[in-house]
């Protein structure tokens, strides 16, 4: 049924701005996005957002609704009551550039900085041999549709700025758990999520897979299996003196 | 039609108010009930801590033939009552506290390092954060890099202790299939809490992220260690339910204590079975 909803848009830029009301009329089986564009075709043709295919699958419209971070695509008007106000804010731990959109660019200089896959040496496109059983756990990984949505709600960064330098987030941790459990990988990436990435500034407590598009089970399948991989190369005495035994690099391949 | 709300007064400069971000007065926006489940957590995790140490420093009332409490098993000292020390009495007679300190070392720190309880406990005890998307209290975060949150590293030995007193636990819960008297073949209601307890320990031990860790996650090539894969993909379902067994392991212990503390202090008799 059509009714009269009232929105909360945060409009502004980096100078400034505020959360403003408006009432728009919303249709049956509409969504957050939907309700934003009759804003700006209606009342509002400044009003910024980024969208692309509104199909959940591009990752463009994150943002965050009454307060969670979300995609404005996939959020049914259905999951809030009529009388509801719905407030939609662009994502709080990035710089914001206007209104709903913000300057993702940490995510893309964190990209940068993982080192892509390394075969052995010698080894060349074409001959990768590999079976499914070895690479079924990372294909989970490659569903991430890059909304940023956990690096988002990642309180390491998110209420800690100073902290966005040494730590890289949940996106990319499942960007090296899936590199490190690729069976033909041969980076050092275990001390890498360490030193160079931060993963031990996440404390576990998994908000990144609460909000993931994806459903990606991004701590307990990539970051909780990473820590125990730094773990191996780096915190376990016993592990250390079988790699000395045996001549290896603790944490070696297996 | 639109009307406009001016921010409330203006905040500190960090987290959600660095510069650069959103301009927004509230530290989060979230309208739903979110402060509940970290208030739960609290009580429950907070209740156990009370009761347990409670029952850890009593030091009365924590055996009856043939029921050891979970809190005191293995029981090591001189003090153990005839009966209670299948693992025999290695401190000697110089103990003079609560046998249940030698060993609870081990059980606590098995949940206190554990992946799940460091969720619970991060988010309900040091708010950090209460919630997702809630601003958490602190200014400075490191996490678990330095002393003593980097020590939650070591969980895989405190992993490997807790399998060794699963054995003991479930040779209590076999001993436990005896009359008062010691005569093998018999079973009362405390018999059901201590094999319901072994269970759920077993459950919780091996659902363990270390233990999927130990068992084949660390591996690369799985097509070379078959067996490894086995176990590996039998442990990651358990491994789904780590958070259930969790609470339910510590309820196990929780109760299974409890009973033996009425039964032991007289409160009630065990209902025998056969
Ligand atoms: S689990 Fe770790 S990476 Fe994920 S949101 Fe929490 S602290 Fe960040
Ligand atoms: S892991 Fe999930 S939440 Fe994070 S960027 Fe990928 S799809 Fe989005
Ligand atoms: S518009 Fe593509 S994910 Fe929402
Ligand atoms: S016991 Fe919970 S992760 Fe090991």
């Amino acid at each position: 049924m059509a009714y009269d909803a009232s929105f909360r848009v945060w409009r502004g830029n980096t100078n400034g701005g505020e959360l403003t009301n408006y009432k728009v009329s919303v249709n049956e089986g509409e969504v957050v996005l939907d309700i934003i564009h009759r804003l700006q075709q209606t009342q509002t043709p400044d009003l910024a957002v980024r969208w692309n295919c509104k199909a959940g699958k591009c990752g463009s419209c994150s943002a965050e609704v009454n307060g969670k971070p979300a995609l404005l695509c996939m959020t049914r008007m259905n999951t809030f009551t009529e009388d509801e106000t719905v407030t939609v804010t662009p994502l709080r731990t990035f710089p914001v550039i206007k209104d709903l959109v913000t300057d993702v660019s940490f995510n893309y200089q964190k990209a940068r900085e993982i080192p892509s896959f390394t075969p052995p040496e010698g080894l060349k496109p074409g001959e990768y041999r590999m079976q499914q059983v070895d690479v079924e756990r990372s294909q989970e990984f490659r569903k991430c549709i890059e909304c940023f949505l956990c690096q988002d709600v990642c309180h390491v960064i998110r209420d800690h700025e100073d902290n966005k330098p040494a730590f890289s987030g949940p996106r990319f941790f499942i960007r090296q758990a899936e590199l490190d459990m690729h069976p033909l990988d041969t980076a050092s990436r275990k001390r890498d999520a360490q030193e160079k990435h931060g993963i031990g500034l996440c404390n576990i407590t998994k908000c990144c897979t609460e909000v993931c598009p994806e459903h990606i089970k991004i701590t307990d399948n990539a970051i909780i299996p990473m820590k125990e991989r730094v773990a191996d190369a780096k915190y376990d005495p016993l592990r250390w003196l079988g790699a000395k035994i045996r001549g290896r690099q603790p944490g070696d391949v297996e | 039609m639109s009307t406009t709300e001016k921010p409330a007064a203006s905040n500190d400069g960090t987290g959600v108010f660095s510069p650069g971000r959103a301009r927004i007065s509230a530290k989060t926006l979230r309208v739903d009930n979110w402060w509940v489940q970290p208030t739960i957590t609290f009580i429950i995790l907070l209740s156990f801590v009370i009761y347990s140490t409670w029952r850890a420093f009593a030091n009365a009332d924590y055996f009856s033939m043939p029921y050891l409490s979970p809190f005191y098993s293995p029981c090591l000292a001189d003090s153990c009552p005839p009966g209670s020390q299948d693992f025999g009495s290695w401190i000697g007679s110089w103990y003079a506290w609560s046998p249940a300190l030698i060993i609870l070392i081990f059980p606590l720190g098995f949940r206190m390092t554990c992946y799940y309880y460091r969720k619970a406990y991060y988010r309900s005890f040091w708010m950090s954060p209460p919630a997702c998307a809630v601003a958490e209290p602190h200014k400075k975060y490191s996490g678990e890099t330095k002393f003593p949150l980097i020590l939650e590293n070591v969980h895989r030995y405190f992993f490997y202790a807790a399998l060794v007193f699963n054995v003991v636990l479930t040779w209590d819960a076999i001993a436990s299939f005896r009359n008062p008297q010691g005569e093998w073949g018999h079973a009362g209601l405390g018999t059901l809490f201590l094999v319901g307890n072994a269970t759920l320990l077993w459950l919780y031990s091996l659902s363990c992220h270390s233990c999927r860790h130990a068992v084949g996650g660390r591996l690369k090539h799985f097509s070379n260690h078959p067996v490894r894969y086995k176990w590996w993909t039998m442990v990651s379902k358990l491994n789904t339910r780590h958070m259930l067994f969790a609470w339910l392991s510590l309820f196990g212990v929780a109760f299974t204590d409890f009973y033996i503390y009425l039964v032991a202090s007289g409160a009630i008799t065990d209902p025998r079975f056969f």
